[in-house]
């Protein structure tokens, strides 16, 4: 899954997310005083980003290719349900990741 | 510049040590991906430099080690990294009578668990007058992530360049992600918000630029959003009305 991107376009890509992440944690530290609050609806959202970011990225790297039982029974499913069942119990990166390549290679293993 | 190290820096480092426990696997996996993915090591080590945000630079590389389209990248860490508007806006006003440049420098080291540290001790500080001494403590949990983090992002690079590809340490990015997302899931609006969004990814995985991961985004947070509204609680007694309002970006 090496990047065909050469060097300029991901150096672009670097620049231009570290000055836009900039912008959102500078945004009112630097307005206080002409803004007081973000707006409420805005808040709202904000609440449900990370858990739909983070399940609209994970959900294709899981996704069978086809859908029968056997295409959907791939090692990296299995590791990444044995990486839920370690994020649910400790809710810990470190465990969650040894967890879940440990269930990458004993499925490779056993598939 | 008084030579001993202000009271306030010493707590402030003192109180990120037990996180870096959370934090050096997730750098160590940032530099790791950053290499499998094809990025050099010195991209890898500048994107944790400049950009400075652990999940929206693994989205990032997953993103570029797909070729997805450039701006699907950009905007897919913006995304990532807008929930730090919040912690903008609620801290910004122990900020408010530094300078300029202090302020820039404390944004650029804002991240979920400096913001949620230093407001927990802000907050319980009674004495809101004195506003000078408080960007130290601040500064000495933020400064000292960003230390480890950078030291953890060459540590992967290296280690990552090293190992086989059969290990698949590349496969360290979505589990990351797993960890992140389950603690988000803390009630039936959010689990909506993810199921919802989950599916639309994936249904939406041929869309050309990446797309179906900004459409599922989107639609995620309007389902969420649009349960709330319909009042949707989880079942287990929870009759806060969002009273358990846990913070769901913040890593422990």
């Amino acid at each position: 899954m090496a990047t065909s991107y050469g060097p300029l376009s991901i150096w672009a890509v670097i620049v231009a997310g570290g000055l836009a992440t900039f912008a959102i944690r500078l945004s009112f530290i630097h307005l206080f005083g002409r803004v007081d609050e973000v707006p409420p609806w805005l808040e709202r959202a904000l609440v449900y980003v990370p858990a739909a970011v983070l399940a609209a990225l994970v959900a294709p790297d899981f996704a069978p290719a086809s859908a029968t039982v056997e295409a959907a029974l791939t090692p990296e499913l299995l590791g990444g349900a044995a990486a839920v069942a370690a994020a649910w119990r400790t809710e810990d990166v470190l465990w969650t990741v040894a967890a879940g390549m440990i269930g990458l290679h004993v499925a490779r293993f056993l598939l | 510049m008084d030579s001993r190290v202000p009271p306030d820096l010493r707590d402030g480092i003192r109180d990120a040590l037990p996180l870096l426990l959370g934090i050096v696997p997730f750098a160590l996996v940032a530099g790791v991906a950053g290499v499998e993915a094809g990025l050099s090591p010195l991209q890898t080590v500048g994107l944790s430099v400049v950009v400075f945000a652990g999940a929206s630079q693994l989205a990032a590389i997953d993103l570029l080690g797909r070729d997805a389209a450039l701006g699907v990248v950009v905007l897919t860490v913006v995304v990532v990294n807008l929930r730090m508007l919040m912690y903008s806006a609620s801290i910004a006003p122990y900020f408010r009578e530094l300078s300029a440049r202090v302020r820039a420098g404390c944004a650029y080291v804002l991240t979920d668990q400096a913001y949620a540290l230093a407001l927990a001790r802000y907050a319980g500080d009674r004495d809101r007058g004195s506003t000078t001494r408080r960007p130290y403590y601040y500064l000495g949990v933020g400064l000292t992530l960003w230390v480890v983090w950078q030291a953890g992002t060459v540590v992967g690079v290296v280690f990552g360049a090293a190992v086989p590809d059969s290990w698949r340490l590349g496969f360290a990015v979505p589990l990351v992600f797993l960890a992140l997302l389950v603690p988000a899931v803390s009630d039936a609006p959010s689990l909506g918000a993810a199921v919802v969004a989950a599916a639309v990814a994936v249904l939406g995985a041929g869309l050309p630029f990446n797309a179906g991961l900004i459409v599922g985004a989107v639609v995620g947070v309007a389902t969420g959003i649009a349960l709330e509204n319909a009042g949707v609680v989880d079942g287990d007694g929870d009759g806060g009305g969002g009273g358990g309002n846990a913070d769901p970006a913040e890593g422990h």
